[in-house]
């Protein structure tokens, strides 16, 4: 017999299988259930960018493309980007095209990390980057944020998780899980701390599109002196509804692009050329599409943030991406326990806070991906269970 | 106000309350606007949307194309008017094209229809033609897929 735990490597050994397993097993097999537990959009790719990926299949763009992407691709995200963000990077040699936003996060923190090095992570986030970072010898030091503070990296809590051998600090707003966002004033409130310690920035902006407030969303790469040691990632699943295309890119200074090309190239060769052709299609006329969805999910954030708070499970309002966090402390019970009792009970499907750090415990994610009439009926059955 | 009438357009039976949430207004204002759109006529009415497959009786729709000659004066609007008035006819409407008239006809069977169109429509005088076409299956009316029973193919939980 093979003892295979001596065969793999310790440091993916130890990723832990999370606790809540149990409850995602349990979830995903049951029929008939009303969920609000995805983390995707409900809306189909908008089929103007299907139909460029079909084109690309009919005129036979099926070879590798360049290890960047498409230069064409590479240079509608320069062109978004600026146009939509006024963030500026050079097509040659400051942006490449990755298999989603993920390929990105995994390249920039192989990249980056050297063994022993502490990687700041605010939480809740979303859940790839402790197990990134552990498996690239990096060591997670991960900074709780509170919903006092509206779930935002303030500059007292990153102050205090600093040491010498902070590396790298891996933020995510709009934030999945809290729906939290930085603004610019919050973003220069700790960029003189980053810049004073030398620490890098991985700033994974997956959700910019989906910033429901009057400004448009603003990245930490625009506060003067950060670009320069600032990776961002976006990608087109949220933005777009093109999960299952996956395809995203990395942005930063031509020194860094250079490095993850090199992994990048052995690992992958290149992104999906398929979806790359679907890619340019979106960037360039896909506007008016991501306002269309932006609107749809707006009045559902608004209905479900009402909806929760008049249940007494208090929400604080949530300005960015698609779900809800929701406190349900007032149950006296467990994330865990919470959201088990209602999958049994009621066959609602939510997302244990604490999946997403520690300080998720507490609250529930809550997906609003889902019609109004689906978000209503999932809506009641949680009264029902909180009444009981 | 545009947002307003998309909302019911998708679900007349929305509360004032859950509308002023989506929109983030009071349910007095909602209220209102919807007063004044029904005072101004735009919205005309609210009824439900049926899948006539799945009810009893079951019902057969068609939609009939006319050629008219129109009429000194009043040009179409006195052959619209005259057709709109039958219980039958669910809609007309003034068309370009290869036609003048497009006409919507319910009735409790294809016969029903059919009658009601050669005895009653293609006897009037300015009506030059008609061409019946029956309704077969309803896929998608006014905005609703009506045969979508796809499952989510999302699962129920991901991260």
């Amino acid at each position: 017999m093979i003892d295979y735990k001596k065969v793999i490597n310790q440091n993916v050994l130890d990723i832990p299988m999370s606790g809540i397993r149990k409850y995602f097993d349990l979830a995903a097999s049951m029929d008939e259930v009303i969920s609000l537990g995805v983390g995707e959009p409900d809306f189909l790719t908008p089929w103007h960018i299907r139909q460029a990926g079909i084109k690309a299949i009919e005129e036979g763009k099926t070879r590798y493309t360049d290890n960047l992407g498409l230069l064409e691709l590479r240079q509608a995200i320069a062109d978004y980007l600026k146009r939509r963000f006024d963030l500026h990077y050079q097509s040659e040699s400051e942006i490449m095209v990755t298999i989603g936003g993920s390929e990105a996060i995994d390249l920039a923190l192989r990249v980056l990390i050297s063994s022993g090095d502490e990687i700041l992570i605010p939480e809740p986030c979303y859940v790839c980057y402790n197990p990134i970072t552990s498996v690239s010898n990096g060591v997670v030091i991960p900074i709780e944020t509170r919903k006092e503070d509206n779930f935002k990296l303030t500059p007292e809590l990153l102050q205090k998780k600093i040491t010498a051998k902070t590396k790298l600090l891996i933020i995510s707003y709009p934030n999945n899980p809290t729906g939290a966002i930085m603004e610019k004033e919050d973003l220069e409130a700790i960029a003189p701390i980053l810049i004073k310690h030398n620490i890098f920035v991985i700033s994974d902006e997956i959700y910019a599109e989906l910033n429901y407030t009057d400004k448009v969303h603003f990245s930490i790469a625009s506060v003067p002196q950060m670009a320069e040691r600032t990776i961002v990632i976006g990608g087109f699943s949220k933005t777009y509804s093109m999960t299952g295309w996956r395809l995203g890119y990395a942005c930063g200074p031509k020194e860094l692009i250079s490095e993850l090309i090199k992994i990048h190239q052995y690992a992958i060769m290149s992104a999906p050329t398929i979806s790359q052709y679907a890619g340019i299609e979106a960037l360039n006329f896909g506007d008016e599409d991501i306002k269309r969805v932006k609107d749809e999910y707006d009045m559902r954030r608004r209905f479900i943030t009402d909806g929760f708070n008049r249940l007494g499970l208090m929400c604080f309002e949530p300005k960015g991406a698609f779900y809800v966090f929701p406190c349900i402390k007032i149950t006296k019970m467990t994330s865990d326990e919470f959201c088990e009792k209602l999958l049994s009970s009621q066959h609602v499907a939510v997302v244990p806070g604490n999946a997403f750090g520690a300080s998720g415990e507490g609250y529930i994610r809550v997906s609003y991906c889902y019609s109004i009439k689906h978000i209503k009926e999932a809506l009641r059955r949680i009264e029902q269970f909180i009444k009981l | 106000m545009e947002k307003l009438l998309k909302l019911l357009s998708e679900n007349a039976r929305y509360t004032n309350e859950e509308l002023a949430i989506m929109l983030q207004t009071d349910s007095q204002t909602i209220a209102k606007k919807i007063d004044e759109l029904e005072m101004k006529g735009v919205i005309c009415g609210y009824k439900p949307l049926y899948n006539w497959e799945l009810a009893s009786p079951e019902k057969v729709s068609a939609l009939i194309e006319l050629k008219v000659v129109p009429q000194a004066y009043a040009g179409f609007d006195d052959i619209a008017e005259t057709i709109m008035k039958f219980q039958e006819v669910e809609s007309v409407y003034l068309m370009s094209g290869s036609y003048d008239l497009a006409v919507q006809v319910v009735g409790r069977t294809f016969q029903e229809v059919a009658m009601f169109v050669a005895r009653t429509l293609a006897t009037m005088e300015p009506i030059q033609s008609t061409a019946t076409h029956f309704v077969l299956r309803r896929y998608k009316d006014m905005g609703v897929e009506l045969i979508n029973d796809k499952k989510d193919d999302r699962g129920n939980i991901s991260l």
